[in-house]
């Protein structure tokens, strides 16, 4: 009970004046981040990470942590009211959300989506709050093998469980680990990959790609769809939330269901998009009502909101207690961890008691003001979308260059921006996931660190990858994540042969 | 997102070509970081070389890179994007180049102004004293949040000098 007590402390911490009103600034802004198109979680975050290296870093945490519930909050605003999903993990939520909206109930689906999110959300948290410290604890028995093994269990999921196409999983892998190499190498001091530029001397600092990545080339997917929304009002009362709430527990299995597959899918980075896409899809299939499923069924809505959030929620799990993110998100959390110093991991427990449980009580404080301020401002919100986007899109393209500009005051960074902005666009237009980039950028210097010293230790042998059970496990483990994929689509294929040949004969 | 499939398809940039082209790039990039750690040494010298990591990596992005050419040729061959969507793209690109080239010279703020002018002109869907309205108020919201709330610095021209700033 050693961690309950640190939690209460914890509540102290975040309770404070001056971090509650922190919060509430973070939840607002996330919100907005979220409604706005070309504005996500990972570069709302990378953009004021600047503007918090001032602040205590508890308070610049539940800052920055505040604006990522609230983007995972205002991406249902946008998916319900407009049929535009804010953010890709609420993709699902148009589904059913938006058909919802269309027969006068947008009311009842976005109360339904945001108290879904809540309960998804909370779910993570008490997972984070239960199991990050064993998580952690083990870990502080990790050498530089295991957590090289980790590491490549990190990526090796994400080429085993990603949707996209493999090699362009393999390859946006690949880019992140060589543009996290630029630069100056940290254990033997040499310059690499710099081709004599002093600009690319400082390396490519991970906040300005993930800007470009996922600000700019947002921006300019959405552009090509033109520059009018057109959406449902809403104005939310008391009564339809009371009611909204009363009919909820019917559905506690979806949510419970959802709950587990969005806490799944958070820790292993499968990320809060493919959760949101399972939730739905396991609803669809057992629900009772499954057939209206995307006719305006609430049941659609919560189950994706629920999963979504519960594997946003879920990816700070790996990332306070191994140092590793489970979604681009977190990579950008942790970059902000590593900017004040703190080297996220199994020592954070250890030593910095007070910041852990601190973020973590802020976790559960954080989620239910921002469940409580959404549901009082959804009309403003829907309004920032009624702006003309010609408004809009400069002053987003203005911000993000700001933010690009004072990571280290430069601006060959701003250019940086625009280049990965206009790489981003090809990318997402060809289907390269981008979020394995970022990951890998954020996290290729500790992996290749970590590679290296288990490498040096073992005097170039790569027998220290199997050299005692728990790293032998790991490697294992990693080895069949990479090959779930594969193998799996070989016996889909196999299968759908076996069906094709038999219907050629039937046909014959 | 929603390409009306059953009428006649809008012209535009096919995709293949925009495929081949990227990972002809990609492979590029990946010979380049081979010729690079190679160059300073990929190999073991009492520890791994600065360039063993990258050298490895390189190789599995080289394989990638020339899987997604293979695939490239095989995969259909849809439209990557029409004519009418990259003139959309190229009205937001082309005035966001003009602001970042001008932002060393006249500083950001200015620079903010002409690019919601250029911008908000090429568009053209405002009225132009909203436009004007627009240009001067955001970079005066920004100065005051950045350089008087945060004080963080952004780069300033001649017109801040002159100001005093």
């Amino acid at each position: 009970m050693d961690d309950f007590a640190s939690l209460i402390t914890g509540f102290q911490v975040a309770l404070s004046w001056q971090n509650v009103g922190f919060m509430a600034i973070g939840v607002v802004l996330g919100i907005i981040v979220g409604v706005l198109p070309g504005l996500g979680g990972p570069n709302g975050v990378a953009i004021l990470l600047p503007l918090t290296f001032g602040m205590d870093p508890t308070s610049a945490i539940i800052l920055l942590s505040s604006i990522y519930w609230g983007a995972l909050f205002g991406g249902a605003i946008t998916s319900i009211l407009f049929n535009i999903p804010g953010e890709a993990w609420s993709v699902a939520t148009t589904f059913d959300g938006y058909p919802m909206a269309v027969q006068g109930k947008a009311a009842e689906a976005l109360t339904a989506a945001f108290t879904a999110s809540f309960i998804g959300a909370l779910a993570g948290v008490v997972l984070i709050t239960f199991v990050a410290p064993l998580v952690a604890e083990f870990a502080l028995r990790f050498g530089p093998a295991e957590f090289f093994a980790v590491f490549l269990l990190t990526f090796c999921s994400f080429i085993g469980m990603g949707r996209e196409n493999r090699a362009k999983i393999l390859a946006s892998l690949c880019i992140g680990f060589l543009l996290a190499a630029v630069g100056l190498d940290s254990i033997s001091g040499d310059l690499r990959m710099t081709f004599g530029s002093t600009e690319l001397m400082r390396g490519f600092d991970f906040l300005i790609v993930v800007i470009g990545l996922f600000g700019v080339s947002e921006i300019l997917l959405t552009v090509e769809e033109g520059l009018v929304f057109k959406g449902k009002q809403a104005r939310i009362d008391l009564m339809v939330v009371l009611r909204t709430w009363a009919g909820l527990p019917r559905y506690w299995l979806t949510l419970a269901r959802s709950c587990l597959v969005g806490m799944w899918m958070g820790v292993t980075p499968g990320g809060a998009i493919a959760a949101s896409f399972m939730g739905y899809g396991l609803a669809k299939r057992f629900s009772k009502r499954g057939k209206n499923f995307g006719k305006g069924e609430i049941e659609g809505v919560l189950a994706p909101e629920t999963a979504a959030h519960a594997a946003g929620t879920s990816a700070l799990l790996p990332m306070l207690a191994l140092g590793i993110p489970g979604s681009a998100t977190a990579a950008v959390l942790l970059g902000g961890l590593l900017v004040w110093g703190l080297q996220p991991g199994p020592m954070l427990f250890v030593e910095q008691k007070d910041f852990v449980w601190g973020l973590i009580a802020s976790m559960y404080l954080g989620n239910l003001a921002g469940l409580i301020i959404v549901l009082a401002t959804v009309p403003l919100f829907a309004a920032i979308m009624r702006i003309p986007f010609s408004y809009v899109a400069p002053v987003i393209l203005i911000v993000c260059a700001i933010g690009a500009y004072t990571i280290s005051n430069s601006i060959f960074d701003i250019w940086l921006m625009l280049i990965f902005g206009v790489v981003g666009y090809v990318f997402k237009k060809l289907d390269f996931p981008l979020a394995p980039l970022v990951l890998a950028l954020v996290l290729g210097d500790r992996a290749e660190d970590a590679f290296r010293q288990a490498l040096l230790g073992s005097a170039g042998s790569l027998n220290v990858f199997y050299a005692n059970g728990l790293v032998t496990t790991l490697v294992v483990l990693a080895l069949m994540l990479l090959c779930w994929g594969p193998v799996s689509d070989l016996i889909g294929a196999v299968r759908n042969r076996g069906r094709a040949s038999k219907a050629a004969e039937a046909a014959e | 997102m929603s390409n009306p499939a059953e009428t006649e398809p809008e012209p535009g940039l096919s995709r293949r070509p925009v495929e081949i082209v990227t990972a002809l790039i990609l492979i590029g990039l990946a010979g380049l970081v081979l010729w690079d750690s190679y160059g300073r040494g990929a190999g073991w010298d009492n520890g791994p070389e600065n360039g063993f990591f990258p050298a490895r990596v390189g190789w599995l992005f080289l394989a990638a890179s020339l899987f997604i050419l293979v695939q490239s040729f095989r995969s259909e061959n849809k439209i990557f994007v029409t004519w009418e969507q990259l003139k959309q793209v190229t009205r937001v690109l082309g005035p966001l180049v003009l602001f970042v080239a001008l932002i060393q010279p006249l500083g950001l703020y200015v620079a903010s102004a002409a690019f919601i002018l250029v911008f908000m002109g090429v568009v053209g869907t405002s009225r132009w004293w909203s436009i004007l309205l627009t240009a001067i108020l955001v970079p005066i919201v920004c100065f005051w949040v950045f350089e008087l709330q945060f004080r963080v610095p952004l780069p300033k021209g001649p017109l801040e000098a002159a100001l005093g700033y």
